[in-house]
């Protein structure tokens, strides 16, 4: 594997090697010197045209626990509209011979186009609505911590699913690894054709307690005044993960930042079915996982993009 | 071309640069003229720009000074007539020129093509159309008709003087690339065409659906996160804008027909007396949303979208029974820095001017799915759509033909474009059908390279 910019680009034996290494990195963390050599003198590049805290830093971490070294280019989402473009801005920061670029965009595509325009190796952070492929390998190794294996668990993915790209990349990899998704919003947050992606579609939260994984996703606050929902209130009457609809032995999962009382109710983010803070320990891990994948042992990029 | 059609106060409706008149022996090509008896083998003799005999082949003979071509094995034409394209003049000469356009044109066997207004000083009064004109008999390689918008600065609040504008030659009116949104506005210029003639072309899209989509809504968007275009974004507006010409008598065209539903609102529309015609593209004839999905290439963006292999299906059967009246490129050249950049950021738009017949040939009459007079003769059905003559292939008839190779196997953009852009939706592909010399208004327009080396 060169780059890893869609899910797609993996298979299930893919993902279970990565996420096997993630575990054997879990280690790492625990030690008091939390650094291995596995990529020094690598360069890894964070180029970031939207704003993530996680994210970023979660990189940021992986890399340097590997002892990578890391730049950081962040820019605001305008940017590219005020002059550079993004063809202009890779070219450019591909001088500085970055080993792999960490991308995250507004836009659909972004990650693939980077990968064609730089010699380095790519990892797509997030592109626009399309995919997020490392939270769903991170959400996938949490799941396996939790619950070992994901084959037959019946997997509920709640909230917007036409804004969003972590629904987009885990309902194909909890599927490429046996699961069974359903995908449950109000009609007008659900894409028209979605089933095409292996999952089937529901519009109310009725029949909730079959399912052992219940994610629910980012409820964004513009949706609103986009008329997507009528109301907040009205969403989070019929849609919001409560103590009354989690059952005991359903876990709960969340990609980050939560709106406390939109998607979910305060007492289940803080009970212990959810798996919120573990899902951003498996960040770390599994990006340190997926950098070494697609690094370690593979001599630097051919340099005639850049200088042709 | 032909002569020009009875003018209002003498404005001809196509204008060109002069060119010297051909005289031209096209030896033994198999003569295909679909609106009149011609499916064989002949001889074709143009003198002076005009055609001026037509044999058995092998029975005439060059003139002295004439230029013969050798046609055996291959097809004769009358020229194909193009009811929407963008030259992008005036405003935006970095993506084409009325040079280029026309040159483009010209490779892809057209004789003549309409211009639309959506340019930067948009065409909506008398002096831009006028010195747009100027240009043109100045620039153009084969004859160029426009169309004048039908709102000022195609905001979709006033109308423009449409009375003045046809006087100037404007061959109609549209505001393609926007639809006509408000109602009463469209309803008001029908009931000016009365006035001034001319045909309103319209670009239908209800913008409250389409949004800020760049696909297709469907499977792929879905799959892609991309915001969709649903397919009744466009024929609900079809069946309104319908409603209304039916109301005020007028004439209308739909313009760049892309989905199943806008068939059926058609023939419905058709079924009740209504003066309503329809174009097809070549990409939506030809490919669907699921080359999207295979590559995420802004080549492959334009508006409408892209649509599914039953939308595609739906506009291949109405051309077939003449619920589509024409094929039309919509060709929309776009400079490499715009397009080279992020889908949702790309502007919309294919060039398809050098590859209608060739994708149309490849895609749909070698495979048997359509007969190749038919596509011959939607290929020039726009003319009489836009009040033109239709080209003929007929003793006496200015000569506007084009000498095509069926069998030539050729990759798009191998050689590059003779567009000044290179946003073709075809790119890559394998088509069969080379055009090999074109013929407009009387004048040899267009040789391709190899074949005119041999011919020399």
């Amino acid at each position: 594997m060169r780059h890893l910019l869609s899910i797609e680009d993996l298979d299930r034996p893919g993902i279970e090697r990565i996420l096997d290494r993630a575990k054997s990195f879990t280690e790492v963390s625990e030690r008091e010197v939390k650094k291995v050599p596995a990529l020094r003198g690598r360069r890894v590049l964070n180029l970031f045209y939207e704003a993530s805290t996680r994210t970023r830093s979660s990189f940021e971490l992986a890399a340097k626990t590997l002892s990578a070294e890391v730049i950081n280019f962040v820019s605001s989402g305008s940017s590219v509209e005020k002059g550079e473009s993004l063809k202009d801005t890779v070219q450019t920061l591909s001088a500085y011979r970055p080993d792999l670029i960490v991308v995250r965009t507004p836009y659909v595509g972004a990650a693939e186009l980077v990968a064609r325009w730089s010699p380095a190796a790519v990892i797509n952070a997030g592109d626009g609505k399309h995919e997020h492929p490392t939270q769903a390998l991170l959400d996938v190794h949490t799941l396996r911590e939790r619950l070992g294996a994901l084959d037959g668990l019946s997997i509920w993915i709640v909230g917007d699913v036409l804004h969003s790209r972590v629904a987009r990349s885990n309902i194909q990899a909890f599927t490429m690894l046996g699961a069974k998704v359903t995908v449950c919003g109000p009609p007008t947050l659900i894409p028209r054709g979605v089933e095409a992606l292996g999952c089937d579609v529901r519009y109310t939260l009725d029949g909730l307690d079959e399912a052992d994984v219940v994610y629910a996703l980012r409820m964004q606050k513009e949706r609103m005044t986009e008329s997507f929902v009528p109301s907040l209130r009205e969403y989070a009457a019929r849609y919001q993960i409560d103590g009354r609809r989690l059952g005991a032995r359903q876990v709960l999962m969340h990609p980050g930042p939560v709106n406390r009382g939109v998607e979910l109710a305060a007492e289940v983010i803080d009970s212990p079915q959810a798996l919120i803070g573990q899902q951003v320990a498996a960040g770390v891990v599994v990006r340190m996982a997926v950098l070494y994948e697609l690094l370690a042992g593979r001599t630097a990029p051919d340099r005639q993009l850049v200088t042709a | 071309m032909n002569a020009a059609r009875p003018g209002k106060r003498g404005a001809e409706p196509l204008l060109h640069r002069e060119q010297p008149p051909a005289d031209l022996l096209i030896r033994a090509a198999h003569v295909l003229d679909p609106r009149g008896d011609l499916d064989a083998p002949h001889d074709v003799l143009v003198r002076g720009g005009v055609i001026a005999e037509i044999g058995a082949p092998g029975s005439l003979d060059a003139p002295e000074g004439a230029e013969v071509l050798e046609g055996e094995g291959r097809h004769l034409f009358p020229g194909f007539v193009d009811p929407h394209v963008h030259l992008r003049v005036p405003g935006q000469e970095h993506k084409e020129d009325l040079d280029s356009g026309t040159r483009a044109a010209a490779a892809g066997g057209f004789v003549a093509v309409v211009a639309m207004p959506n340019t930067d000083p948009v065409v909506d009064d008398a002096s831009v159309l006028r010195s747009l004109r100027e240009a043109a008999r100045r620039e153009a390689r084969i004859p160029v008709g426009f169309l004048a918008a039908i709102t000022r600065g195609l905001a979709g609040d006033a109308l423009t003087e449409m009375a003045e504008l046809s006087d100037t030659g404007a061959l109609g009116f549209t505001d393609d690339g926007k639809p006509v949104h408000r109602a009463a506005i469209l309803r008001k210029a029908l009931q000016y065409q009365r006035l001034c003639g001319g045909v309103l072309a319209l670009h239908e899209e209800d913008p409250s659906l389409s949004g800020a989509g760049a696909m297709h809504e469907g499977e792929v968007s879905a799959r892609l996160g991309l915001a969709g275009i649903p397919s009744i974004s466009e024929s609900t507006m079809i069946a309104r804008d319908a409603a209304i010409a039916g109301y005020e008598q007028g004439r209308i065209h739909i313009q760049h027909l892309s989905a199943r539903e806008s068939v059926e609102a058609i023939a419905e529309a058709k079924a009740r007396g209504v003066q309503i015609s329809g174009e097809a593209s070549p990409h939506h004839l030809c490919l669907t949303h699921e080359a999207i999905r295979e590559r995420l290439d802004t080549r492959l963006k334009m508006n409408p979208p892209l649509r599914a292999e039953s939308d595609r299906q739906a506009l291949i059967e109405g051309l077939r029974d003449g619920t589509i009246d024409c094929i039309a490129t919509d060709h929309a050249p776009h400079a490499r820095e715009e397009k080279e950049v992020p889908f949702e950021e790309a502007p919309m738009g294919t060039t398809g001017l050098e590859t209608s017949f060739a994708a149309i040939y490849t895609e749909l009459v070698v495979p048997g799915v359509l007969p190749l007079g038919l596509v011959v003769e939607r290929l020039s059905a726009g003319a009489a759509l836009m009040g033109l003559a239709t080209p003929r292939i007929a003793v006496g008839e200015t000569a506007a033909l084009c000498l095509l190779d069926l069998a030539a196997e050729w990759q798009v953009g191998e050689a590059g474009y003779e567009s000044r852009s290179e946003n073709c939706c075809f790119a890559g592909h394998m088509l069969r059908g080379r055009v090999l010399a074109t013929v407009a208004a009387g004048s040899v327009v267009y040789r391709e390279r190899a074949f005119a080396l041999t011919a020399a």
